[in-house]
């Protein structure tokens, strides 16, 4: 393999910094306007929250999406689930978008009312420099794994989840978050340190930490032996 | 802990009378007794490599005696990030990444997969198009329900409705190797059409089959309707309100377990499912018996979706895939004898297919519930954002609430009875 030992420091400054703006930070490219019936939601929520309505696009026909500031997005998802006319009590998905090159991620709510039969999208922008969001786990359960999972992929924080750990990758994963665009295809170590990780894990990132303070001190867990041969050859002698 | 009593209702089952009795099992109520051990909670850790988890799922359960008081489940084990792969991909060449998730209804991901990238160009496809994929996302829909009676069956106990089930399955393996030359991984769907129309005389292989399946479903119900070990291990086990199971995210049939007749065929109906005449099974309990009972009915509307697609398939042949120069290849002996079509040919297989500004997210009612496929395009021959709403995904993370208060054997029947697929939870 030809990559360097420089290439390979630099990729990980990079999860070191976390993430930075590149010089031309371009806005993600916006769909043409096209003509659409009204949506009732979306002129319900210009009525009742005006100035919160960033941006209206309907794509793929007949698909609305709203863009909303992230700080009020608890106060704008609890108003469509709860509103009698809206009540939009399913959430389909949440979910992340990064297009790259420094442009904002995009947080995505799915929301569907099994009552009126709508669909709706509702979008946050979120700043590299600020990968906050709240967390929409008191409104609905569903939002529990779908939020770990955009923590785990993306990199994004959500206040007051009650329990925001990796769910796909391992607990001690330390190359980043997988589905943003500066990650490389194949990750940031070579192969080689991949699968030598991968076979030495410590039996302790098997469990949680709640995992192991329910087992009480006669489960407390034996440490694990370093694996006399490794893949790749790097030992720690 | 609460005492618990075990009631089994023979009534609740629709196809038995009032006065039915049990083929065998216990006949009365059990009484679980409340243990009397003073003993600190215990850590039970079962799988990844565990058959009963249907794939590598891992549970780590806190247990008071054999009551299971908390339990955390822990995926990724089979995580190959096919979302990331998807955008190093032309739109195409992501329809192999989709069957390789739900390996159990692969046509199903294939299907939802083009339909979401054809809304978002705003490609309207043939009408036999349509019905094709109408037939074989129904097919497959009875591919995964087989699947998961087997091995339900199985795990409660009875391990004959799995050789039956398999039995069947091997039939519908036959039709998928027959259109696409693949038992399981298909990839049976370009963007505007098909990989290739029908193979002649495989609609009569799909009738044949769907004629042939509704008595293998009768042998089955025999086996388990009125089993009473069926009925004590799957009555009043993992039970979920309707209320709670929406805010849970279940869809499919766990959701209209719970009584909740929300299917996306009938909600928000896409290849004129509403000019079908089909019915929605719903619960009313939501416990593991009315999801056993929806299913099974589930398969048989499906047969009677399949059964007037292919009507309407017989008098409908026209085109298969769509006239557009933007995604349809030119006509081979066009290409070979004519400059544009030549270059028209080479630039879509080297480029690919550009896709507009925009994205979609499109629903379809997939085996395991509501699948969403979510595309994000910025103009170019490759997604931006290809992310998949798993049904199994969201159906497992309220796997902790369905076992609250039950035991470990319950578990297995839970774990079951809601019908994961690993490959498509871990991506």
């Amino acid at each position: 393999m030809s990559s360097s030992m420089a290439e390979k420091k630099s990729s990980f400054d990079a999860v070191a910094m976390g993430p930075v703006a590149s010089a031309g930070a371009a806005e993600p490219p916006k769909p043409p306007p096209v003509t659409a019936p009204e949506h009732d939601s979306v002129t319900a929520l210009k009525a009742n929250f005006g100035d919160a309505l960033l941006r209206h696009d309907v794509v793929a026909g007949n698909q609305h999406i709203v863009f909303i500031p992230p700080h009020r997005n608890l106060e704008i998802l609890q108003w469509l689930r709860d509103d009698p006319e809206q009540h939009y009590n399913l959430l389909r998905d949440v979910t992340a978008v990064d297009y790259g090159a420094g442009t904002p991620l995009q947080v995505v709510y799915q929301l569907f009312s099994i009552t009126h039969k709508r669909a709706l999208c509702l979008k946050c922008e979120l700043p590299l420099d600020g990968l906050e969001i709240d967390s929409a786990c008191s409104l609905w359960h569903t939002a529990d794994w779908l939020e770990r999972e955009v923590y785990d992929l993306f990199g994004i924080t959500f206040k007051g989840h009650p329990d925001l750990r990796r769910i796909l990758m391992p607990e001690d994963y330390d190359e980043g978050h997988p589905l943003r665009k500066d990650f490389p295809l194949r990750g940031r170590y070579s192969r080689a340190e991949q699968t030598r990780r991968a076979l030495s894990q410590d039996l302790a990132h098997y469990y949680t930490e709640l995992e192991v303070s329910l087992g009480g001190e006669s489960q407390a867990l034996p440490p694990m032996e370093t694996p006399g041969r490794v893949a790749g050859g790097e030992t720690e002698e | 802990m609460a005492k618990k009593t075990v009631e089994f209702s023979l009534g609740r089952n629709p196809e038995m009378g009032v006065d039915a009795k049990p083929a065998l099992g216990p006949l009365t109520p059990v009484e679980i007794p409340e243990p009397d051990i003073e003993s600190d909670n215990m850590l039970v850790n079962i799988g990844p490599q565990h058959p009963a988890t249907h794939g590598v799922l891992r549970l780590v359960c806190e247990l008071d005696g054999e009551t299971v008081v908390r339990c955390i489940p822990h995926i990724g084990y089979l995580h190959s990030s096919f979302e990331k792969l998807g955008e190093y991909r032309s739109w195409n060449q992501v329809v192999p990444l989709t069957d390789r998730m739900d390996y159990l209804a692969p046509l199903i991901y294939n299907i939802a997969y083009v339909m979401s990238v054809e809304a978002m160009m705003g490609i309207e496809v043939t009408e036999r198009c349509k019905l094709t994929r109408v037939v074989m996302m129904e097919l497959d829909r009875i591919f995964g329900h087989l699947l998961w009676l087997g091995t339900f069956a199985m795990d409660i106990g009875a391990f004959t409705p799995f050789l039956y089930t398999f039995e069947e399955r091997e039939r519908i393996y036959t039709l998928h190797e027959q259109y696409t030359g693949a038992r399981i991984t298909t990839s049976a769907t370009r963007i505007g059409g098909m990989m290739a129309d029908m193979p002649k005389g495989w609609d009569l292989g799909v009738r044949a089959f769907a004629n042939g399946l509704p008595k293998t479903l009768d042998e089955c119900e025999v086996l388990l309707n009125d089993n009473g070990l069926v009925l004590g291990r799957t009555q009043g086990i993992g039970a979920i309100t309707g209320e709670e199971a929406v805010n849970y995210g279940l869809t499919g049939a766990n959701l209209r377990g719970s009584g909740v007749a929300y299917d996306v065929r009938k909600d928000q109906p896409y290849y004129d499912y509403e000019t079908y005449d089909f019915e929605i099974p719903v619960g009313e309990h939501g416990d593991c018996y009315d999801r056993y009972l929806v299913r099974m009915e589930e398969m048989r509307q499906s047969l009677r979706i399949i059964h007037q697609a292919l009507d309407r398939l017989e008098k409908e042949d026209g085109p298969m895939d769509v006239e557009d120069p933007r995604i349809t290849l030119p006509r081979k002996t066009d290409a070979m004898n004519d400059m544009e079509s030549m270059i028209h040919h080479f630039k879509l297989i080297t480029e690919g297919i550009r896709a507009p500004v925009g994205e979609s997210y499109f629903p379809v009612e997939a085996s395991k519930g509501e699948l969403g496929m979510y595309v994000v395009s910025d103009g170019g021959t490759k997604p931006v954002r290809w992310r998949v709403r798993p049904p199994s995904f969201v159906n497992l993370s309220a796997l902790p609430k369905l076992l609250e208060g039950h035991l470990v054997a319950d578990l297995i029947a839970i774990n079951a009875s809601i019908d994961i697929v690993l490959g498509e939870i871990d991506r």
